[in-house]
Parts: C-alpha cells; sequence; structure tokens
C-alpha cells in the first residue's frame, strides 16, 4: 500500500494547517452550492460517457479520465474569476466543462468532429475555449508550466488583475519545466497558482517510486515557492484553499503550489489493466468518493433531499446525452481542411501553399481521399492504436452499436465481421 | 541610407519595433545588465526599462515556453537565445508549443513569437556552440525561419518578424554580426518569402543560405575572372515560406543549380532545395543539382580542423565548375 504510506509520511511533515481533512468548511449559499454538486455531477457523467463512447470505438487515441478528481477541478474553478486563465494537462475534460464550455463542443472534440473546441485537430488531450480563458490541455507532461508563467507574465505586464491556475499531476513535478518554472515564477512575482493534482501516480509509476519528495507541497519551496497541502476530494476545502492562493497571487504577488492530494477511480487511460495497484487501494478510495461525501453535506444542510439529488443526477445525464448525439450528428472535418491554421494567413504567409513549397500533388488535401477510406492510413492508424495500447480496435468497432459512422472501412468490416 | 553593423541592424530593428508597440519585449539570457551575448541589444535596457529588457535565468525551455505563453496572451515577445545549440534544450516548446498551438487549438491562439538566435562556425567554440542547424526547424511546420546575411536584412526581416502573427525562428550568424552594409533609412518591414538576387549570371546558378551567400558571390567572381562563368547568386533569405519561384527562374535561364550551407549535409536546406528543383525543373537541368555542405561531424576546436569542416569559396567553385562537366 505504498500510497498510504506515501500520505502519512507527508502529512507527518507537515503543520495541521496544510492539512485540509482536518479543517471544516461553510458551505455557501445554496444555489451556489448545489450548482458545485451540478457540476462535479456533469463530470462524472461526461467522464462515464467517454468511456462507453470510446469502448465503441466512437473516440480514438487516448482518453484519460478524471473520475474521483471531480472535488480537484470544480473546486479549483469555482474559486476562479471569469478573467483569470486556465491551463491544464490531458485529462482536462472537467477542467473546460468546469469553466463552463458547452458539453457538445467537447464531446465532438473526443468525437473527432468539426464542430468539437479544436476543431477535431486536438482530439481528448488539447481542448481549448479561448472565450472562457480556458487556455488548453497539453499533452507533453511538465510542459504547460512554462506557458503558464508565461501568461501570468502577460497579466504582468499589461497591468491586469487576472491571475493564472496552471493545474498539472505529480508526475510532472519531476520535470525540468517544474524547477526552472517556480524559479521565473517567484523571481519575477508572477500572479500564478500551480496546482498540483497529486493522484498518486505518474502513469502506472507510485509517486513513493518516482518523487524523493513525497511531500509535493514543499517541493517547490526552496525556489521561493511556498506550498499547501489540500483535501482533494474535498470540494469545499480546495475552493476555500485555492481563493486563498489566487489572493495571494493577485494581491502579494506571490505564486504558490497547491498540492491537492486525490485519486482517479479509473486508470490512467481508457486502456490501462492497472497492475500498479490493487483493488483493495481503488476501493477504499471509492469511499471516499468526493461526489457522495459533498451531496451528504447538501442533504444534511436542507439543500437538497434525495429527490432533489436524483433530480441534478438526470439533469446531467440529460446534458450528456444530448453532448453524445450533437457530436454523433456533427460533420467529421473536411479534408480539404487538413491545411487550415497551419499559419495565421496575412502579410507573410498568404496561404499554406506558399509554404508547402509546392510540391506537386502528394501533399494536397483534396488528392488524398485514402486517408479515412480504409486505405494504408486507415490502416496504420488502427496499428498505431494497438501499439499506443488502445486495445482491440477492431473488437471495439464490432462491438459498438447503432454507428451512424459511415466510414468504409467500417461497412466493411460489419459485412465481414 | 546608412552604413551599420549587422549587430546594429538588430538592435535597430528591435528598438524601432519596441517604440511602436507596447506589447513588444525582449528576454533572454543576459539581454539586459550584460547588453547581450554578442552585443545585440546594446543599450536597450538603457532605453526601455527592466520590464521590457529582460534579463532570465539559463532555462532555455522555460524562456522560450513563458514567450508562447505570454503571445497567447496578447504581447509579442523576441527571446533570444545564446547559440542555436542551447536552442536544442528549448525543443520540446518550440515544436510541441510554438509551432502546434494554433493548429491543435483549431485557430483559437496564435503564438506571435520571435525566437532568435545566432549559428554557424569559425570562432574555435567547439561541438556545443558552433552548429548551423536551420533545417531542423525547417522541418516543422506552424514554423517561420529566417536566415538573413547582410544588415539591411537583419534589419528588415527582423521587424517583419515582429510584426508577424506566426511563431519565427529567426537565425542569425555569429561571423556576420560585425559585418557592416548598407541598411536604407527609415526602412520598412521586408517581405518574408522573397529572395534577393545578389549578382545576375546567366550560366549557373548558386543558391547560398545565411553566410553562404557572401561566400557564393565571392566563388562567383572568382568564376566570372578565372573561368569566365556568369553565376547567378541567389540568397534566399527565409527558408520558411521559400521564394522557390525566384530559384526556379534563375535554374531555367542557366540549367544549372549549386546550392551552399554551412550545415550538415543529409536532410540539408540543399537536399531539400535539390529535391524541389529536380521536381518542378528537371526537363531545365542540364546537370544534376550540386550541393556544398559543412563536413558531416560534430564541430571540432583545432583552428585547422574547423576551416576543413567549413565549406569555403573554393569549394563552391569546385561544384559550380561540376555542373559543366559533359554528361
Amino acid at each position: 500500500m505504498a500510497t498510504q504510506r506515501t500520505a502519512q509520511q507527508s502529512r507527518g511533515r507537515r503543520s495541521g494547517q496544510s492539512d485540509g481533512a482536518a479543517r471544516k468548511h461553510d458551505l455557501p449559499p445554496k444555489d451556489e452550492a448545489i450548482e458545485l454538486a451540478q457540476k462535479m455531477l456533469l463530470i462524472r457523467h461526461f467522464e462515464e460517457r467517454a468511456q462507453e463512447m470510446y469502448m465503441k470505438a466512437k473516440i480514438g487515441g487516448f482518453l484519460h479520465l478524471a473520475v474521483g478528481e471531480e472535488a480537484t477541478i470544480v473546486g479549483t474553478v469555482s474559486a476562479m474569476r471569469a478573467e483569470d486563465y486556465l491551463m491544464s494537462t490531458y485529462r482536462e475534460h472537467g477542467q473546460t466543462l468546469a469553466r463552463g464550455t458547452d458539453p457538445k463542443t467537447v464531446m465532438a472534440e473526443l468525437f473527432g468532429k468539426e464542430t468539437g473546441t479544436s476543431r477535431g485537430r486536438g482530439g481528448s488531450m488539447h481542448l481549448f475555449d479561448m472565450e472562457r480563458r480556458f487556455l488548453g490541455g497539453y499533452g507533453i507532461v511538465g510542459g504547460n508550466l512554462p506557458l503558464a508563467a508565461g501568461v501570468a507574465l502577460a497579466s504582468d505586464y499589461k497591468g491586469e488583475d487576472s491571475a493564472t491556475v496552471c493545474m498539472f499531476g505529480d508526475g510532472a513535478s519531476n520535470q525540468g519545466t517544474f524547477g526552472e518554472t517556480m524559479n521565473l515564477a517567484a523571481l519575477w512575482k508572477l500572479p500564478v497558482v500551480f496546482l498540483v493534482v497529486n493522484n498518486q501516480y505518474g502513469m502506472g509509476t507510485a509517486l513513493s517510486r518516482h518523487s524523493a519528495v513525497t511531500d509535493l507541497s514543499s517541493k517547490a519551496e526552496c525556489l521561493g515557492v511556498p506550498g499547501e497541502r489540500v483535501d482533494g476530494m474535498d470540494v469545499l476545502a480546495v475552493r476555500e484553499c485555492v481563493a486563498e492562493h489566487l489572493r495571494r497571487a493577485r494581491e502579494d504577488r506571490q505564486p504558490t503550489l497547491v498540492e491537492a492530494l486525490t485519486y482517479r477511480f479509473r486508470g490512467h487511460s481508457a486502456a490501462d489493466p492497472e497492475v500498479y495497484r490493487t483493488k483493495e487501494e481503488v476501493k477504499q478510495w471509492r469511499e471516499r468518493d468526493p461526489i457522495a461525501s459533498y451531496v451528504r453535506l447538501l442533504e444534511e444542510a436542507g439543500y437538497l433531499d434525495e429527490e432533489g439529488f436524483k433530480e441534478r443526477d438526470r439533469e446531467a445525464i440529460a446534458i450528456v446525452d444530448e453532448a453524445v448525439k450533437f457530436a454523433e450528428e456533427s460533420p467529421a472535418p473536411a479534408l480539404e481542411s487538413l491545411y487550415e491554421n497551419v499559419y495565421v494567413l496575412g502579410d507573410q504567409v498568404q496561404g499554406w501553399y506558399s509554404v508547402d513549397e509546392r510540391t506537386p500533388e502528394v501533399h494536397r488535401g483534396e488528392d488524398e481521399p485514402e486517408v479515412g477510406k480504409g486505405g494504408v492510413a486507415q490502416e496504420l492508424a488502427e496499428a498505431g492504436a494497438a501499439y499506443a495500447g488502445a486495445g482491440d480496435v477492431q473488437k471495439r468497432r464490432r462491438e459498438g452499436e447503432g454507428t451512424s459512422d459511415t466510414r468504409p472501412a467500417d461497412a466493411a468490416q460489419k459485412e465481414s465481421g | 541610407m546608412a552604413v551599420m553593423r549587422y549587430r546594429e541592424a538588430l538592435n535597430q530593428a528591435m528598438r524601432e519595433e519596441m517604440r511602436d508597440d507596447e506589447s513588444v519585449f525582449l528576454m533572454g539570457e543576459d539581454v539586459g545588465v550584460f547588453q547581450g551575448a554578442f552585443k545585440v541589444s546594446e543599450g536597450m535596457l538603457e532605453e526601455f526599462g527592466e520590464q521590457r529588457v529582460r534579463d532570465t535565468p539559463i532555462s532555455e525551455n522555460t524562456i522560450v515556453g513563458m514567450g508562447v505563453g505570454a503571445a497567447m496572451a496578447g504581447l509579442r515577445p523576441i527571446v533570444e537565445i545564446m547559440t542555436v545549440n542551447f536552442a536544442l534544450l528549448a525543443m520540446d516548446q518550440i515544436i510541441n508549443s510554438a509551432a502546434h498551438i494554433h493548429y491543435m487549438f483549431g485557430g483559437q491562439a496564435k503564438v506571435p513569437l520571435v525566437v532568435r538566435f545566432p549559428q554557424g562556425g569559425g570562432h574555435q567554440l567547439g561541438p556545443t556552440h558552433s552548429h548551423t542547424m536551420e533545417a531542423i526547424f525547417l522541418h516543422v511546420p506552424g514554423l517561420l525561419v529566417a536566415v538573413p546575411s547582410t544588415p539591411a536584412d537583419a534589419k528588415g526581416l527582423l521587424k517583419a518578424a515582429i510584426r508577424d502573427d506566426n511563431p519565427v525562428i529567426y537565425i542569425e550568424h555569429e561571423s556576420l554580426y560585425g559585418m557592416r552594409g548598407d541598411v536604407p533609412d527609415n526602412g520598412g518591414p521586408m517581405r518574408f518569402g522573397e529572395a534577393a538576387i545578389r549578382r545576375e549570371g546567366t550560366d549557373v546558378t548558386i543558391v547560398g543560405i545565411s553566410r553562404m551567400a557572401i561566400t557564393a558571390e565571392r566563388a562567383a567572381e572568382t568564376l566570372a575572372s578565372r573561368e569566365d562563368i556568369e553565376a547567378e547568386v541567389i540568397d534566399p533569405r527565409t527558408l520558411r515560406p521559400l521564394d522557390l519561384d525566384t530559384i526556379l527562374e534563375s535554374v531555367r535561364k542557366t540549367n544549372r543549380c549549386v546550392v551552399v550551407e554551412e550545415g550538415w549535409p543529409h536532410g540539408g536546406v540543399g537536399a531539400n532545395i535539390a529535391a524541389l528543383v529536380q521536381e518542378q525543373a528537371f526537363d531545365d537541368l542540364d546537370a544534376p543539382v550540386q550541393r556544398v555542405t559543412g563536413a558531416d561531424v560534430p564541430m571540432p576546436y583545432s583552428k585547422a580542423l574547423e576551416q576543413a569542416a567549413i565549406p569555403h569559396e573554393e569549394h563552391v567553385v569546385k561544384a559550380a565548375l561540376a555542373t559543366f562537366r559533359d554528361i
């Protein structure tokens, strides 16, 4: 039980103040309190449905779910102002949903559709919503830390009141960018809160096996960034903690590192055999389900009765149903659009072909009908997906039902299979 | 018209753009108090102050990443990296972030960032400070790549790079910083993707990249005086976008082509241009395209070895003559 040992060791070294679980947090006013539950429910149902859609091969590539981490996500985002910026990792469906992005466009992005947040170019790991200042999911572990500091630098430079929250996992704390960014953020007094979502595994490697310092809240102290640990399963604790650190970022120009101790109930990605942890450990953490415990709190406070909860739950499911329907019905990106947005077109680059050097035919989008039509490219993509641990794609496809996906490859497989 | 050094032209470009646009700022290692490792930012801290001329710690990947983040949030950062070899530490942010963000987020964000650094051998700085790597950056869609070889181009292209909304890899040459040349007064930004014809000629086209454009010009003079061959010398100035039209037009006239670069031969700029020329103008060629490149070795320290690893005028003359061999 490496996880428990880790948590105990770390707690022993911290003062009681930093142990969020030991503190009591006041509920916000009723509507606000219920909204927190609604957002967590939306994320939970969205993630569970995404898993289903992945198993039906509606979603390709990797799928990283945040089931179990809802309190950390919603607590953090609910402490932010509209003008604040948020950056996240590749486990970021919840972050953008909490920020208010339409679940339809998020699901459509997972489906690789034109109507997705990133027009089907980014996928599950690269959601984005400029309007809501959700500045992206990033696929490189630790890659978003410098970017977040740069965004905070822009706020500071322009004399704006906005702050940036940068969320990353425990694994990212071992990257060079972690130390480099902490140093620079402290040196330049940038308005940024670093939030390490400590779900206790860097993919399949336990925290105590990947980090010499397991009390992550202290890991940037020597670089001028003080930290605090908070119970990441307690939405109110996270909210209160992040609010205070955003205040410090804004008013004191003191970047800080919040460690939210949490747990992902599902595997690293959708195709994770989970050999690195025991079923008992997962069960123990599931007993601390952040949604169930918060809903109990709402019931005790008289904000919500059982029927009220069921209604919210049904609402969340309905939103996700609608998102799936929208994603299903949305068009795939047109092949002619392959080259769009490689560059910002303007004076220097007037069209993609001015950069393409006009190699005849082979690179033209309109001349690549084979892509996605069961040609070699399709086969390679499937081989790649299998290699990447996505499991048996053909099997997933066969199990898919009521498909509106009319790619010839699928049709051929159905006929032969 | 004013005569100034290449480094002064760069300095002037940055100052003018910073005076015109509050969102432009410079950051990098030793760009402020030290005034730049190659004195490119001399006097800029004094003029613009610490908010806009920022000394950074030695953290290349994070400096570039912060430039990307600041650009996404509306600023126009210029990031100076001390040499191309140090830029390798920032390849994650240059490729995974700067080059990809506009595309991977469906066009929602843009990255108007300039990353400047020098490259090139000749100063006995050995295998970690002297390489020529424009081909690595040229490889990446989403980046623009400039390789100016004169003070006038240095200024005009840097102004254009700063104003452009795409991430620009702006590659200077260590041996050119002290070079003097005419720079137009009140010159505006130049257009990317417009090659310069440095010397007109009818017999062979020589394309020179960065400092090799100057070497090519010297070789052309030698070819004229010694061999009675009139070479046309083309300096593409930017590699992305590349002004292939000017190169092709020249090749269609001369029917011969030589590409000269200081970088390594495999997967190099010359390899790329040779491929494009044969694809587009195969029937116009009277001889195979010749390449002159740096030696396929890490750059050695010893002076004689270093010089042996860099292309010289004689190599270019030889390559040009090879295109006249009977086939």
